[in-house]
């Protein structure tokens, strides 16, 4: 019962961020609703019981990604235009698009059937397995992500430094 | 309605809000910040298959995800810096002139 008030208030909350997103003005508003939709999302996956995935959300989305946002904020804070402007000039075409497409989900998601129980789904998700199957499987894959992120890394560089060239 | 409906609808929203930001605000870091709802929206999707089949393949996926975000803002953010130091705004209307 408790169980269910709060994964449907955690959805409320993200929900709610995802919204203010939309509304707020000033771009720092916009980053603390973003990270209070991801702490909803990784308290969700916390209840679910996807303890590692909930565990990276706060760590890598929250701790690294969205504080890196928040210094480029502070970095620019140029008082122009776009501040006093929420939306651009495509606004009608935009919502009535996006319209569409959420008819379109809304129809698919009413539509479909419950997802039907996978054969053997009656082991829940466990940290211990996924270790183990990640390092012994899925290794490649681990150690092809440390060398996108190095690639990262050098092309924030390279854009940096010939953008400093460009500009004197 | 289950918790995976629920979790699949609650993906499917958050995506469709952060296109909804990349369409239609104007401010280059809300763009971005927009740009990561909407990667949040899928994985929560993913997180939603994963826990009903209990399987390690859909967590190695999210984690790849997260790893892919994480080097798209840190490629993004220098893109932004660069553009904003150019024209001195982060307007998107002030980029127009990007386009062939």
């Amino acid at each position: 019962m408790i169980y269910n008030a709060l994964l449907w208030f955690f959805a409320a909350a993200a929900l709610a961020g995802g919204l203010l997103m939309l509304v707020a003005r000033h771009p720092m508003r916009v980053a603390l609703a973003l990270i209070a939709t991801m702490l909803s999302l990784a308290a969700i996956f916390a209840m679910l019981g996807v303890h590692v995935i909930a565990v990276f959300q706060v760590l890598i989305y929250v701790g690294a990604v969205m504080v890196f946002m928040v210094y480029a904020i502070m970095l620019l804070d140029v008082r122009d235009a776009s501040f006093l402007e929420r939306y651009s000039s495509w606004l009608w075409p935009g919502v009535a698009g996006l319209a569409l497409l959420a008819l379109a989900l809304v129809v698919g998601l009413w539509q479909g059937a419950p997802p039907a129980a996978v054969a053997g789904s009656d082991e829940p998700f466990r940290v211990q397995p996924f270790s183990v199957a990640f390092l012994n499987e899925y290794w490649l894959y681990f150690e092809l992500t440390s060398v996108l992120l190095l690639a990262a890394v050098v092309a924030a560089i390279a854009i940096l430094k010939v953008g400093g060239r460009r500009n004197g | 309605m289950d918790k995976t409906q629920l979790l699949l609808a609650l993906g499917a929203a958050l995506f469709t809000i952060g296109l909804a930001g990349v369409v239609l605000r104007r401010n280059l870091l809300v763009m971005l910040m927009c740009m990561e709802l909407m990667l949040n929206g899928v994985s929560a999707s993913l997180v939603a298959f994963l826990e009903r089949a209990g399987s390690t393949e859909g967590a190695v996926l999210v984690f790849l995800i997260f790893v892919v975000a994480a080097a798209e803002i840190g490629i993004a953010i220098p893109i932004v810096l660069l553009l904003a130091r150019h024209k001195r705004t982060l307007d998107l209307a002030a980029f127009s002139d990007l386009k062939g």
